[in-house]
């Protein structure tokens, strides 16, 4: 009987030595033979949502056709693992580090070991606020504001009165994306007015409630524009109760449901940010820096417009 | 006494007795020879340091488990005194000792609310302690609005980011801890009522055992222990974060579990306890080194658990069938 409990022992020891090795073979080499040469270690705040998803997909066909290997780590939104998962990758000694934080300060004492162990840092669509960072790579707030604004002037015919819902004072969003769009209204669309300009703090039930007194001072409104979806959605309802139509929203984000208000016509368009693209442009960033090229501090990733033409 | 014991060899009984370490040093070994990275001194280093959070929280746990109970609150308490120390040392102006150990004293604090719960109130401690798993994690959120609190001093940050003499601060508070409530629990009268307890609470009792005085130490030990846990976190992430220690409590009860707790009670130590913190922590750090991608990370994690405890259970149901005793089957 003995012998039994032996052999539980032995079976745990090869059923982990399998277990660890089973699932490696065939997910740390996809596709052609790396060049052996750069490793890049992804770390992502959270794997758990579909943006973060498609953003390592696109990571991953980037280094597949740069020749260079890609080890993610997924931080489950938790700092803590954020953290363990960067310093296993230094001990790892891989080439650079694309760290996608969980948040913007909890990051700040593991970049720092980064930079003690010589690896150079990029971070992906979130910053850090502390330790040496080689690029940022991000989307273009500034200029999705800016694409806002574009639709909304052509699709209100260029005049009108015009509101902004605005996002979270302070926050990089809002304020980029605010800037890009007064920019653009005030040099290319003189003739629109922005009549009201109103903080609900990304929040639907907020833009509902804001929007419900802007309607009720203003009695002429051609066209909305909020930093995020929810906002734009939130004043929408309001429209909708207060039996007020011919206005034309224009929200941010591409969540599902502005996606959704898009395709029932209630949303004239929404700002979508490309996942795929960020994390393509962060491998081809980090191999170009690794090959001595010089790399900018912050790279753009564009942003695409969703209307009712262009909504799958 | 034990008839099969004395023609079987020596070697068996040592890995019935000793079976957390040995999975422990199986999976070291493995890992060892599949990863050139992990067994250096730094690597070994770090995984200590990433085991010390789980490891202060699971001691604390150990002690509920061994009396019969469980302390779910361990995460929440983690985060709340995190935050409370951090908010109280910066914003607060309080500076960085006094907000350490408020911070500690909440974590206490809700230790004690736990035990009125579970002593006065007559509530399980699996519900009591859900009941205040919530409330300290409502209460972080309510003092933190959700937004991390950074700007700590060099003071604070030294506790989780430093080093003595090449090992980190976080694994060096761990051994003190470790050794204390190991005394505590194998040197003291009050260790031995704690595992009266778990075999038997109306027998305990009859005994003449204050129990209610013995599950209040166990608490509140078990808060400190977290709030420990959640002052070195946010000490190592230079930041409290309002979200850390979600599921810190299942990564403790594994970590008892593994190290030989039974979750019915009577049983445990601190030493298994330890290994049951380490093997987590290593298995974390080696399937990076391995590359695992993490969706595989957490079913082998799984796997690993249930092999772990069906070994522990195997072996104490043979223990037991050879000492004539029906197992129990809590």
């Amino acid at each position: 009987m003995k012998r039994l409990t032996w052999l539980l022992n032995l079976l745990v020891l090869a059923a982990l030595v399998l277990a660890a090795c089973a699932p490696a073979t065939p997910a740390a080499t996809p596709t052609a033979a790396p060049s052996g040469e750069i490793t890049l270690g992804l770390v992502l705040s959270t794997l758990n949502n579909p943006f973060f998803v498609t953003l390592r997909d696109g990571a991953q066909k980037a280094a597949d056709a740069a020749g260079v290997k890609l080890i993610v780590v997924d931080a489950q939104d938790d700092s803590a693992k954020m953290t363990a998962g960067i310093e296993d990758l230094i001990n790892k000694k891989v080439s650079a580090l694309l760290i996608n934080p969980t948040d913007s300060d909890a990051v700040v004492p593991a970049i720092q070991k980064a930079n003690a162990a010589g690896i150079p840092v990029f971070t992906v669509d979130r910053g850090a606020n502390g330790g040496e960072v080689v690029s940022h790579i991000a989307s273009d707030n500034v200029a999705g504001g800016r694409m806002a604004a574009e639709f909304l002037c052509k699709a209100i015919g260029g005049k009108g009165n015009v509101v902004e819902l605005q996002g979270i004072a302070g926050t990089s969003a809002a304020r980029d994306r605010g800037q890009g769009f007064n920019e653009y209204m005030s040099q290319n669309c003189k003739e629109a007015k922005i009549v009201a300009q109103q903080t609900a703090d990304f929040n639907r039930d907020k833009g509902l409630k804001v929007f419900e007194n802007i309607l009720q001072a203003q009695p002429e409104i051609a066209g909305v524009f909020a930093h995020n979806d929810e906002m734009v959605l939130g004043a929408i309802q309001a429209a909708e109760a207060a039996g007020r139509t011919g206005i034309v929203f224009v929200g941010f984000d591409a969540i599902d449901d502005a996606v959704q208000a898009v395709k029932e016509g209630k949303l004239a368009a929404t700002v979508a940010q490309q996942p795929a693209l960020m994390g393509q442009l962060a491998v081809e960033t980090a191999v170009k820096y690794l090959k001595g090229q010089k790399v900018e501090a912050y790279i753009p990733v564009p942003l695409s417009l969703v209307t009712k033409e262009t909504v799958k | 006494m034990n008839r099969s014991s004395n023609h079987a060899p020596q070697w068996g009984e040592f890995l019935r007795r000793n079976s957390t370490y040995v999975i422990l040093l199986a999976i070291v070994l493995g890992f060892a020879v599949l990863a050139p990275e992990f067994l250096t001194v730094n690597n070994l280093l770090t995984v200590a340091l990433q085991s010390t959070l789980v490891a202060l929280a699971a001691i604390g746990m150990t002690l509920a488990i061994i009396t019969g109970g469980i302390d779910l609150s361990v995460g929440s308490v983690a985060a709340l005194s995190g935050a409370l120390a951090a908010g109280l040392a910066t914003r607060g102006g309080l500076g960085t000792y006094p907000g350490l150990l408020i911070g500690l004293m909440a974590g206490a604090g809700i230790g004690l609310l736990n035990a009125a719960m579970i002593v006065w109130g007559r509530i399980p401690p699996f519900v009591a302690t859900l009941a205040s798993m919530a409330i300290a994690r409502g209460l972080t959120l309510v003092y933190t609005q959700g937004r991390p609190i950074a700007g700590l001093d060099r003071a604070f940050t030294f506790w989780g980011s430093e080093s003595l003499l090449g090992v980190p601060m976080p694994v060096w508070v761990l051994l003190v801890v470790a050794v204390l409530v190991h005394l505590l629990l194998s040197q003291t009268a009050l260790g031995l009522h704690i595992y009266a307890i778990g075999g038997g609470e109306e027998t305990t009792r009859l005994a003449g055992v204050n129990v209610g005085v013995v599950k209040f130490c166990v608490y509140v030990i078990s808060g400190a222990t977290a709030a420990l846990s959640g002052l070195i976190l946010t000490a190592r992430l230079w930041s409290a974060q309002p979200n850390i220690g979600v599921g810190l409590e299942l990564d403790a009860i594994a970590a008892a579990v593994l190290g030989g707790s039974s979750l019915a009670g009577g049983v445990g130590g601190i030493p298994g306890t330890l290994a049951g913190a380490f093997i987590i922590g290593v298995l974390s750090n080696g399937l990076n080194l391995l590359e695992v991608p993490s969706y595989n990370q957490q079913v082998i994690k799984g796997l690993v658990f249930i092999l772990a405890v069906m070994l522990d259970y195997f072996i104490k149901q043979r223990r037991a069938v050879r000492s004539g005793r029906v197992p129990s089957t809590g």
